[in-house]
């Protein structure tokens, strides 16, 4: 039914309907709201599922974690500081190949702390072995919890789904929330294959030494490249079944005859896509290219999608401190360094710690490297604030 | 929060397209919070801050003066003000439209708390007609189903009046 609805509401309603067996979660800002209305769906009896609190992250994450491995659909929702204290954990479940699904209500990273919106914090996390999925509104946000289980249950692999804290949680905007049937329909109950019992006692994930590590590390990662197919056919069957187009592995907006690409992820392309429009009647042509799976990375729709542009700027809303743009290295990467050589990717970071992003900003961006590459500049950047003794 | 919520709701049975979203600030009960609604009649898809509002609405007299309400809003925008002082009387340095209306007075009277949410939406519905009062009235009954939402609801109904006398 489409209602118009708080964010992190619609993702609690959709994830109930998923009916995972076991939820466990620490509440943090802005995840909190998530994990709130889970709680009371299942304290109302609307969900048979075990709801689990816990004393940290650390220990949510481990309680799913032992829950999958029993067989259970197991879901979690974080962010930021919690997102890291669960890192050693969040690798494990990569290791045993558990499909569970999170929600990552994507924050700015401590110290300083803030408790505002970047994607500092999913990406510290973005090589281990999860499937990261990233929203645009909070539709897709929906949308993209029934696909992950999905996802994650076909090919054995763990989902985050990525949502912007804040922009998009706390948002109320119109969301079509399924009804239980057409869940039902497209997401049918987990079949575990390869489960903990006490009746015949066995262990997952244990002790690889030199001959065997190496090996698992191959397989997972060849595991999360393959997932590529399941994601496609996943996001296909799911606007078949539901007539909406959510994720997939890349989308694109007036990319034909764009003279600049805009590269981005997550809440900010909207306000691309305005700026676009707005650029459009002006008489520039520029064009967007939005990731929908950041891991797996889309190397080849990139480069098939980009052959001909010579102009490609990346924004994004996280930092490889000591490296820059870590969304631009992944796009650089994506073309062979030995062709058209006159081809330009710019990048710029922004939003940091939720910095208002304004269309003005953006058009700055765009009317920049149209007169020249930018290896790296942040977008907003007060220079007033910053002393040079620090650097 | 509730009142943006409650707008962006009510626009939305209207069968309009809205966006609402908090000032993202650490809120707390009683201290300066803001949060924006955006109306339109095609899907919504920016994520900016609202910085150059149409019309601001102001539910705590005391902030006029304390913090730069004025800020950004447009010229020939409107304010609404909770006050029980007339318009003239704020002495607003803004071009823009200014109306007041005495909202917590009329909310301890009806609702018997000082929630002025109800009384404000009801005026700002009736001076701009951007809203209609029946979508308002459902998305309050919506959120506080029984004798809160009645009484939220006639405190709306008691602001269009007094918002279509003058």
């Amino acid at each position: 039914m489409l209602k118009q609805v708080e964010g992190s509401r619609a993702v609690a309603e959709v994830v109930a309907k998923c009916r995972p067996n076991v939820i466990s979660a620490y509440p943090i800002t802005p995840q909190t709201h998530i994990v709130e209305d889970l709680a009371s769906i299942v304290g109302r009896g609307d969900l048979d599922a075990e709801y689990v609190n816990v004393e940290s992250e650390f220990s949510a994450a481990s309680v799913v974690l032992g829950a999958s491995a029993a067989g259970a659909r197991a879901y979690s929702a974080t962010t930021s500081q919690g997102l890291l204290l669960m890192s050693e954990v969040i690798y494990c479940i990569a290791g045993m190949r558990l499909p569970i699904v999170f929600t990552i209500a994507n924050r700015a990273i401590s110290a300083p702390l803030s408790i505002w919106n970047d994607q500092q914090d999913s990406m510290a996390l973005r090589d281990a072995g999860w499937i990261q999925l990233h929203a645009e509104d909070n539709q897709e946000a929906a949308d993209l919890h029934i696909q992950a289980f999905k996802i994650a249950e076909e090919t054995h692999l763990p989902v985050m789904v990525c949502m912007d804290g804040f922009i998009l949680t706390h948002a109320f905007e119109p969301v079509d929330v399924p009804d239980q049937k057409e869940v039902d329909n497209f997401l049918p109950p987990f079949k575990p294959t390869n489960i903990v019992d006490p009746r015949w006692p066995r262990g997952i994930g244990l002790f690889a030494d030199p001959r065997f590590y190496m090996e698992t590390r191959y397989t997972l990662h060849r595991a999360m490249e393959k997932s590529e197919e399941t994601i496609k056919k996943v996001s296909e069957g799911f606007a078949k079944a539901f007539g909406r187009d959510s994720g997939g592995f890349i989308k694109t907006y007036k990319l034909k005859d764009a003279d600049v690409v805009v590269i981005s992820m997550g809440s900010i392309v909207g306000t691309i896509k305005d700026l676009i429009d707005q650029l459009e009647e002006e008489g520039k042509k520029v064009g967007l290219l939005q990731i929908c799976s950041y891991r797996p990375f889309p190397r080849r729709e990139i480069y098939n999608s980009l052959k001909d542009k010579m102009n490609i700027v990346v924004v994004e809303k996280s930092i490889s401190l000591g490296r820059g743009g870590i969304l631009a290295s992944d796009v650089r990467w994506s073309f062979p360094r030995a062709e058209k050589k006159d081809r330009n990717i710019s990048s710029f970071i922004a939003g940091l710690g939720g910095r208002n992003i304004t269309k003005n900003d953006l058009r700055y961006m765009v009317e920049k490297v149209e007169k020249e590459p930018v290896e790296l500049e942040f977008l907003g950047l007060k220079k007033e604030l910053i002393s040079e003794k620090d650097l | 929060m509730a009142a943006a919520e409650l707008l962006s709701i009510a626009a939305f049975k209207d069968g309009k397209f809205s966006q609402a979203f908090p000032s993202f600030g650490a809120e707390r009960v009683g201290a300066p919070v803001m949060a924006f609604v955006r109306i339109d009649d095609k899907k919504i898809r920016t994520r900016e801050d609202v910085q150059n509002p149409d019309y601001l609405i102001v539910q705590d007299y005391n902030l006029i003066g304390s913090v730069p309400v004025l800020d950004g809003l447009k010229p020939d925008g409107l304010i609404l003000v909770n006050t029980e002082l007339k318009p003239e009387e704020l002495q607003l340095k803004t071009t823009a439209k200014v109306e007041t209306i005495p909202a917590t007075e009329i909310a301890l009277e009806i609702i018997g708390r000082p929630i002025p949410n109800a009384i404000m939406i009801g005026a700002f519905c009736t001076i701009t007609g951007l809203i209609s009062l029946d979508a308002v009235q459902e998305a309050i009954m919506g959120k506080f189903p029984g004798r809160v939402g009645e009484n939220n609801v006639a405190a709306l109904e008691r602001a269009h009046e007094i918002m279509q006398k003058r």
